[in-house]
């Protein structure tokens, strides 16, 4: 038995422990599928890591190592190689593994950090032949870093997102010639700095508003056609080029991976695909949080740390009672601000509201209203859909407030 | 010296293997890919047929009807999953429900029991996310679904299980007369057999002819589907075709016996018989009639798109007879050839014995599969027994679909074993769901590698050059 089950041991999980730990709450079980705490961290083994978190570079091993000491440290339990199966909304947890079978537990608290899977090639509808060769990236990130096996020598990759990027500059470094990458929208959903550091300096092109068309190779892929696509994200006509290659990597967005909540009937935010959650990270089944990649996709370790503490800290007030819940506000946004975390606020302290734009826009104010009056605005030269932004709102702000509006606005010069 | 050699493991290949293996006969299943159901058997609409469809009097009409009837207690057997689900012709206006009053009317011709025609209301009480503008519909409550590889994989397992042998890789390149029978030959490999069965699909007519058989032709029929997520399996329960007009069938709409939405096919006769690519144009049509169909599909909950060849025949009814003495084709079978296929296995026995082969029943025949999903379907008490006994039971590999290391190890080691990764895949469901193999991938690759005792270099994902991974990295490339 626990008090508190946390779903998943990678770097969500693991943080929301060692908070949850801090907080009193002693017993503690994580339940991760691999045969290893960290999760994705595991095959990130380039740097950039804990940058705001310690300071430092740091590679994914290395940071997932920073949090598995303190869980052996403070002797949190988790069992690996254990798959839950499912979340009932009364919170009893059905779960397997080779050692114990298929076990049920009842906690006080769940929090769930399960993470996100990649899109996959058979979402998006391309046209062509179905070869082998054909990997999403975190797939390929995988076999190079963890298995140490080439998935191809000559690559183009079918969108920009940060493992795309990062896939790029390692398939080269191991030998292999990355032709191209493609992306569908006129910008890159990757972090800048990955933009530089993974493309540039290896002078692989991007090209922008472009997409692979076809798919050729009967057995093993032997080149992909790639289009120019016009601002309805359409193929143009007489734009499709042929590129060569043996092998086609896939960085088409990351699904936040919420069947077991959704099983436990929480509400998903149609948007963020995670949790709909208040400052808590607090899901509307009591007693259920949920934090990292699983409640919306993160761009950097370091912000799912500091999620995942949020949630690790109230999961142990929820165990002991502590409710202090007053107000209820709903978080809404204009659109061109997509989504927020939290969704609504219901206690009355200091927040920081995450969030991320629809598009690239440049000299703009983020604005906070309640109602026709504007409690916060905070300027930015350029904000884009793959760096996420936060802002705080304190406590006396939120005083007397009934309903929070994000909104976008122009600077005017 | 064989006594039957069936060219194609499909599943009418497939069926036929498994019919005679209920006799003493040395049987050798020869397929030309690396597995079994390999062709229009693994891309298809997944249907048992009523029969309304075919035109009454034909061998489509007659062996469909029959094969429906058949189909539950094979699939009980074989352990396959099979599903009653019914099946609705919609229409949308009047020259619609004359089409559906004849469809009636040649059902009720072809021995269909069970067929009523709905109005708009009734229609609606049974699917309610049918197209508001649908009118009226011909229902059969006969109408079922069953996955034709599951049905394939397991046919062919049972006939190797009461001593069929199966080549994979044989791919035939001629049939000459020799010692009473036929010598069969490959590039680099031969065998011989007193009787030759011809269930080679798309590839029947150039078999056909190395016989000097050239009295008929195989087209192939490209028909592109599109997969969606188990969440959408419960939009309809019945399968929802529209009424055939001048512009053929159209595309219908599907619960699969796995749980997933499916919808297709396209129909566009093709040259190549290899080339199973699909189409931008394909997926335009088959999202516009699908949602025309019923009043909401989520395409953005697409996991996977794919093509299937249809073996078309020339004669407009499937070609099943003995063209040469001890030597029988069973060509052309298009649909409802999923749904005919345990009735054309009787025949083409029929037909064996017409032409000399003694058939004697084996005493020791087991019709009886360990079904595949075996440990899926089993309660949680009856899991743990198994886990105490093989921890592997424990460990989930595929997490979209559930499917533990044991089942997949107990999928390689069972006939038909399969050697690559797609037919791990039809026999366990692992990398079928919605990550398409994004987590489970490597770990089945270096599984399936162990079992056959070959690097992972050498796993493919469908036989031939389909290699998964080029080398190991910090290598020469």
């Amino acid at each position: 038995m626990a008090d508190l089950v946390i779903i998943g041991g990678g770097p969500a999980g693991m943080s929301a422990a060692i908070a949850a730990y801090k907080k009193g709450v002693r017993d503690i079980l994580i339940l991760e599928r691999d045969g290893a705490l960290g999760g994705i961290l595991q095959q990130c083994i380039h740097n950039g890591f804990g940058l705001h978190k310690f300071g430092q570079e740091l590679t994914g091993p290395e940071y997932a190592l920073q949090y598995e000491n303190q869980i052996k440290e403070l002797g949190i339990r988790y069992k690996l190689n254990t798959m839950v199966l499912s979340i009932t909304k009364d919170k009893v947890i059905t779960a397997t593994n080779g050692e114990d079978g298929i076990f049920k537990l009842r906690p006080k608290a769940i929090i769930l950090a399960m993470g996100c899977r990649e899109r996959s090639k058979g979402a998006l509808n391309i046209g062509g032949t179905r070869p082998a060769g054909i990997y999403s990236a975190g797939t390929a990130q995988k076999l190079v870093n963890m298995e140490g096996y080439m998935p191809g020598k000559e690559v183009v990759i079918l969108g920009s997102g940060d493992i795309g990027l990062i896939m790029a500059r390692r398939m080269t470094l191991e030998g292999a010639k990355v032709k191209a990458v493609c992306e569908l929208m006129p910008y890159s959903g990757g972090l800048a700095r990955n933009i530089e550091q993974c493309l540039c300096d290896f002078d692989i092109p991007l090209k922008l508003s472009h997409t692979v068309v076809e798919i050729h190779g009967k057995e093993r892929v032997s080149g992909v056609t790639i289009a120019k696509v016009d601002e309805n994200k359409k193929p143009i006509i007489g734009t499709e080029e042929y590129i060569a290659c043996d092998t086609l990597l896939l960085s088409v967005g990351l699904i936040p991976e919420n069947e077991l909540s959704i099983g436990a009937s929480v509400s998903i935010d149609k948007i963020t695909g995670g949790a709909a959650v208040d400052q808590d990270r607090q899901t509307d089944c009591a007693g259920i949080f949920a934090c990292g990649n699983v409640l919306h996709v993160h761009d950097l370790v370091d912000f799912v740390s500091d999620e995942a503490e949020i949630a690790g800290q109230s999961a142990a007030d929820y165990i002991s009672g502590i409710k202090e819940e007053n107000i209820h506000i709903n978080v809404e946004t204009d659109g061109k601000i997509r989504y927020t975390v939290p969704q609504k606020i219901t206690k009355k302290k200091d927040v920081t509201v995450y969030f991320r734009v629809a598009d690239v826009y440049r000299n703009v104010k983020i604005c906070v209203y309640d109602g026709d009056t504007l409690l916060l605005a905070k300027k930015k030269v350029k904000v884009a859909p793959g760096e996420m932004e936060s802002i705080k709102l304190s406590e006396d702000m939120l005083a007397n407030c009934r309903k929070l509006q994000f909104k976008l606005e122009e600077v005017n010069a | 010296m064989y006594d039957v050699a069936i060219i194609g493991a499909g599943v009418v290949g497939g069926m036929i293997a498994r019919t005679l293996a209920a006799y003493e006969l040395k049987i050798c299943i020869l397929e030309k890919e690396n597995d079994v159901a390999e062709g229009a058997t693994k891309a298809n609409s997944a249907i048992v047929h009523a029969g309304f469809d075919a035109k009454p009097g034909s061998l489509k009409a007659k062996l469909n009807v029959q094969g429906a009837k058949m189909m539950p207690k094979v699939c009980e057997e074989l352990g396959v999953k099979y599903k009653n689900n019914g099946s609705l012709v919609i229409g949308f206006h009047d020259e619609d429900k004359r089409t559906i009053e004849n469809l009636l009317e040649r059902g009720i011709q072809n021995g269909v029991d069970g067929l009523e025609i709905l109005d708009k209301d009734e229609l609606k009480a049974i699917e309610p996310n049918i197209s508001d503008n649908a009118t009226a519909a011909l229902y059969a409550k006969t109408g079922a679904i069953v996955c034709p590889y599951e049905l394939t994989v397991a046919a062919i397992g049972n006939a190797m299980d009461n001593g069929a042998d199966l080549r994979t890789g044989f791919k035939v390149c001629s049939i000459k007369a020799a010692d009473a029978g036929y010598e069969i030959c490959s590039e680099n490999d031969s065998i011989k057999a007193r009787f030759v069965v011809n269930a080679a699909g798309l590839y029947a007519d150039e078999i056909a002819e190395m016989v000097g058989d050239t009295s008929f032709k195989i087209t192939p029929r490209r028909g592109e589907y599109i997969l969606l997520d188990k969440e959408c399996g419960g939009l309809v329960s019945n399968t929802v075709f529209r009424t055939p007009s001048k512009m053929g069938k159209g595309i219908l709409v599907t619960p699969t016996v796995d749980g997933n939405l499916l919808t297709g096919p396209t129909s566009v006769d093709m040259d190549d018989k290899e080339d199973k690519s699909t189409t931008a144009e394909g997926f335009a049509r088959i999202i516009k009639e699908a949602c025309e169909n019923l009043n909401c599909i989520p395409f953005h909950k697409t996991i996977t798109s794919f093509c299937g060849l249809r073996a078309v025949g020339s004669t407009g009814d499937f070609i099943i007879h003995s063209p040469r003495s001890g030597f029988i084709n069973a060509a052309g079978i298009e649909s409802p050839g999923l749904t005919s296929s345990p009735a054309i296995g009787l025949m083409v026995r029929d037909l064996l014995m017409e032409g000399g082969l003694v058939l004697r029943e084996k005493g020791n025949f087991n019709p009886i599969r360990k079904p595949m999903h075996a440990f899926r379907e089993a309660s949680d008490e009856e899991k743990n027994t198994i886990i105490k006994k093989d921890a592997a039971y424990g460990r989930i590999l595929c997490r979209c679909e559930g499917v533990t290391e044991g089942e997949i190890l107990e999928a390689i080691r069972t006939n038909p074993r399969p050697s690559d990764l797609d037919g791990v895949k039809r026999r366990t469901r692992a990398q079928m769901g919605r990550c398409q193999g994004g987590f489970c991938m490597p770990l089945i690759m270096k599984l399936l590698a162990r079992e056959m005792g070959v690097p992972c270099e050498k796993i493919t994902k469908r036989g031939g050059n389909s290699f998964l991974i080029t080398g190991k990295t910090k290598e020469e490339i």
